[in-house]
């Protein structure tokens, strides 16, 4: 029974339903801010329950797209209005309907002003994060890409910190700047095989020539994404003004766009180009693995600390993910859904004591567990989560990236595992400087102790992070077959090989 | 003269305009209340509008060709006019009672039902001499409406300096026709098509081109012919300015598309190549332009001469999906311009209109509707999906795409990202900024209407983008065919 209903497409568009609940919310500020909270975050908790049964009616042997929807969109045009999901976009869909209700709880009391305006923001994001990771038309999926961009812009400018304007703008251009360089070379792809369904795109075969083009294109849009150094400027500073539930988002799955932009349209569709550019890749990916992990260790603000660990974190990302192989795909992917669990997790450990005393400036903290020794607790396990502490799901990412990466170049791998290195070094001085020492200051003392709430927010996080890195193949056995198309079907991983060769 | 029934018909909607306008002139000068009369003669020609749109569906389909040559009808023709009057609609609509501003006379209806006239002679010419009376028609009022605020050097200044262009305009284009007539022994657009269709193809006749391109492209605020845009948009009264914004370059648009695909058919490499120019010129001037400007207006007029790049990028493309690009660009166009001016109109402080953009600061707490509209139009100016402006800039790139003028989509997209920043900058003043001394509450049930509709073309064009596509290409087709 349950096939024949469009599930996807009532993920996708069931937070709209939401927004129009907001719409019609009448009554003082009060009545209006409380019932907005609580619409979001049901309506967000109903699409998650929703996509769980996409987890549940996932067949990981079957190869090709589930739960497919297929409609007339712009008639004779080769345009339509086509959903689907694989071993790739499936855990990157639940991640999304996971982590929207839990950034709708952390921000239940940090936000009191506009919060119908806020919480509409938050479902609409829901709604073009989701619709990108399940687009099969390259159309549709560019909509959801840029789309994204509409209600992130407000929630930094709206409810972010001092300089949010300024991270606003630079988050917004940086973005529109690569994504629109992408459009020119989708529609000269368009132009080319005359549709834009992502099945048939995979499946045509570019000109070398051709490809190299189309794929600087592509990486232009998925590299400000991910972000790659030296591109990455924006990630910092919207990571510092936007509120804790944006930053939440932000890093736990508007960044692995890039990464499932990568899987999704560079490899399968510009394989030759793939192989030719992944060396210089991998110069990038070392560089940001190596320089944002220093430049972590020089932060003062706990926020900006944390965005560029996720820098470095998601340069493994693009390692794993150009070492073409299947271990380190493989590994890229469980990497981000590690990331977005772990840095999630991290933002809103921020977040917490930031709500306590407003400063992120790590000077102004230490000795925070005398006050809140379960805070500690939990944030130690996400601190050693994201340095990779096995057991976690940090290791197992890492580790499958290492090995991908090892079989492709050992001078990447070295590289790489010296950002490992320096990743406990910034995390474990952070975590010494505001978890531990004397608590001086009376502020510090005085921290209320985690609430009901918090702990809501915390727990499942927790036990998913555990899980992964306990029980890695809930997620490999999705992923694999998907993973294995890929490489096979497009040829990107023999061209590898003859490329090393 | 033969006046026969199709004689009638397909000229419906233009008849009806030329005795409206005379019933108009009458009940204006026979005026003893001016105010009351104002309204009565606004109403009455509203009402014209709304006629004449609905002759269109009365005029046969096919291509005619009548008044020995000087007119034709066709499917261009009944869409192209079907905008001039929804848009001619719009602006009239807009002008609300309380705004002065030298407008709310009589005459000035009267002077935009002969523009709008104008307007659809323009489209529906068939030779040159009917071209240029067109053109004409539409011109002369619309120099007098700009110059309408009498008592502000603003307005004077722009009505002189709109006339002053406007008539150099006009001798460049008049200038190209001589040439032309000269070189193929015609103005009539069918005979030069099938004198250059026969090789007759020298270089007079190429320059008599790019003059009456030119002039043209004065009509359409193209860069290098935009100087007075912005003067223009800032001094005219601002119903004025609505009305320039949206119809006229609709009108002229569709006079280029049958001008170049019929006329110039066959030389279409080499008004391709004046398009290429204009269109990257526009793209730039108007991306840059307007980040700096304070005046709400000015900006618009920068932002129109962007928009103007992006249409002539399908232009230049020269292929049949360039031409239907161009029809769905503009249709974008006009909503977009309708659904910001009737929020620009309702910008007033204590009842005097303000037309900074710094006073838009604050206003989504203080109209978080109005606020939420102008944002979600913003958003479509810059081509952000969703919206329709979005839809308008993919099908313009993927002609030009398609043509193999790759360089011109990417300096397209990557000024459009120039662009961007400016339209941010207005959500950024409404939303991130709180408001100093908030505006007026209180929106005219005219000026919320048009925004309705507009926002609702907007939000909603992807559901109808098929309808539009298909609707293009036929167009496209019949032109072609």
């Amino acid at each position: 029974m349950l096939s024949s209903w469009p599930l996807l497409s009532v993920i996708i568009f069931l937070p709209l339903i939401g927004v129009l609940f907001l719409m019609l919310i009448r009554g003082d500020q009060q009545v209006v801010a409380a019932n907005s909270r609580q619409v979001a975050l049901w309506v967000s908790s109903f699409a998650f329950l929703l996509s769980l049964f996409l987890f549940w009616g996932f067949d990981p042997v079957a190869s090709g797209y589930q739960f497919e929807e297929k409609a007339e969109w712009i008639a004779g045009s080769g345009i339509t209005y086509h959903l689907g999901i694989d071993g790739i976009s499936m855990p990157f869909i639940l991640l999304s309907t996971f982590l929207t209700p839990l950034a709708i709880l952390a921000s239940w009391q940090a936000i009191t002003h506009r919060v119908r305006e806020y919480m509409i923001a938050f479902l609409v994001l829901e709604v073009m994060m989701v619709g990108m990771f399940a687009s099969l038309d390259m159309l549709m999926f560019y909509l959801f890409f840029e789309g994204v961009l509409i209600p992130m812009f407000l929630i930094i400018g709206v409810w972010g910190g001092a300089e949010r304007v300024y991270a606003a703008f630079k988050f917004f251009l940086f973005t529109l700047l690569g994504s629109v360089l992408m459009l020119v070379c989708m529609l000269y792809m368009y132009h080319v095989v005359g549709t834009t369904n992502i099945v048939d795109l995979t499946s045509y075969d570019f000109l070398p020539a051709i490809q190299f083009w189309l794929f600087l294109g592509f990486f232009a849009s998925f590299a400000v994404k991910v972000p790659m150094w030296p591109v990455h400027t924006w990630l910092p500073d919207a990571h510092v003004q936007a509120p804790t539930a944006g930053s939440m988002i932000l890093a736990g799955v508007l960044l692995k766009m890039g990464g499932y932009g990568f899987l999704r349209f560079s490899l399968p569709m510009f394989p030759d180009a793939s192989a030719y550019f992944a060396p210089y890749i991998f110069g990038l990916s070392v560089i940001a693995v190596i320089y944002t992990s220093l430049v972590a260790l020089a932060q003062s603000d706990m926020k900006k600390l944390i965005a560029y660990s996720s820098v470095a974190h998601m340069g493994f990302v693009t390692i794993g993910i150009f070492s073409l192989n299947e271990q380190g795909i493989a590994g890229a992917m469980f990497q981000m859904i590690s990331h977005g669990l772990v840095s999630a997790a991290l933002f809103f450990c921020v977040g917490v004591v930031y709500d306590r005393l407003h400063t992120r400036d790590i000077g102004a903290y230490g000795g925070v567990v005398d006050a809140m020794p379960r805070y500690a607790s939990f944030f130690m396990f996400m601190m050693l989560a994201s340095v990779g502490l096995p057991g976690t799901s940090g290791f197992v990412g890492e580790m499958l990236v290492l090995v991908g990466a090892w079989q492709a170049s050992y001078w990447v791998a070295i590289f790489a595992a010296t950002g490992l290195v320096l990743g406990a070094c910034y995390m474990l001085w952070l975590y010494r400087r505001v978890i531990f020492g004397r608590a001086e200051k009376p502020e510090i003392q005085e921290l209320a102790p985690l609430n009901n709430r918090e702990y809501l927010i915390f727990v499942p996080l927790t036990i998913l992070v555990l899980w992964f890195g306990v029980y890695p193949s809930t997620l490999l056995d999705i992923m694999q077959g998907a993973v294995i198309d890929l490489l096979e079907v497009s040829g990107v991983g023999t061209a590898t090989q003859t490329a090393l060769r | 003269m033969d006046f026969s029934q199709i004689t009638f018909s397909a000229a419906l909607p233009e008849y009806i305009l030329a005795s409206l306008s005379l019933v108009l002139v009458l009940v204006a000068a026979f005026s003893a209340n001016q105010e009351h009369h104002m309204k009565g003669v606004r109403s009455l020609s509203l009402i014209g509008y709304a006629l004449a749109f609905g002759a269109i569906f009365f005029v046969p389909e096919g291509r005619h060709v009548l008044f020995n040559g000087l007119f034709e009808v066709g499917v261009l023709g009944y869409y192209m006019k079907g905008l001039v009057l929804i848009g001619a609609f719009f602006a009239s609509w807009l002008v609300s009672d309380g705004w002065g501003e030298g407008v709310d006379r009589p005459e000035y209806h009267v002077l935009i039902v002969l523009a709008v006239l104008g307007m659809m002679v323009m489209i529906s010419a068939n030779d040159l001499l009917s071209l240029y009376m067109g053109l004409e028609l539409q011109s002369l009022p619309l120099y007098v409406v700009a110059a309408m605020r009498t008592g502000s050097l603003k307005s004077s200044e722009a009505g002189l300096k709109y006339f002053l262009l406007g008539a150099l305009s006009s001798g460049l284009l008049l200038y190209g026709a001589s040439l032309i007539y000269g070189y193929t022994g015609t103005t009539n657009i069918d005979l030069i098509a099938a004198s250059l269709s026969e090789g007759n193809v020298s270089a007079g006749v190429t320059i008599g081109m790019v003059f009456l391109l030119s002039g043209l492209a004065f009509k359409i605020s193209a860069a290098p012919f935009h100087m007075w845009t912005p003067d223009v948009y800032e001094g005219a009264p601002t119903p004025v300015t609505a009305l320039f914004a949206i119809v006229p370059k609709v009108a002229a648009m569709g006079l280029l598309l049958n001008l170049c695909y019929d006329a110039f058919g066959d030389i279409s490499m080499q008004w391709s190549q004046i398009f290429i120019a204009l269109s990257v010129a526009s793209m730039i001037v108007g991306a840059t332009g307007a980040i700096m400007q304070q005046n709400i207006k000015r900006m618009m007029a920068y932002s129109s001469i962007a928009h103007m790049g992006y249409a002539l990028a399908g232009f230049a493309a020269a292929s049949e999906a360039g031409f239907a690009s161009v029809i769905i660009y503009m249709t974008t166009y006009l909503f977009m311009g309708a659904g910001a001016f009737a929020i620009i109109m309702t910008m007033r402080r204590d009842s005097i209109p303000v037309e900074k953009i710094s006073d838009l600061a604050g206003m989504s707490s203080t109209h978080p509707l109005l606020a939420a509209g102008m944002m979600i139009i913003m958003f479509s100016m810059a081509g952000i999906p969703p919206m329709a402006g979005f839809f308008g800039k993919w099908y313009v790139f993927l002609a030009a795409v398609n043509a193999g003028l790759i360089p011109l989509a990417v300096i397209g997209v990557l000024t459009s990202v120039i662009g961007a920043f400016y339209y941010l900058r207005i959500i950024k003043l409404m939303y991130f900024e709180e408001a100093e001394a908030p505006l007026d509450k209180g929106m005219e049930r005219n000026n919320r209407l048009v925004l309705v509709i507009s926002l609702g073309v907007i939000v909603l064009f992807f559901m109808g983008i098929s309808r539009m596509n298909e609707a293009a290409s036929l167009i496209a087709l019949s032109a072609f065919g």
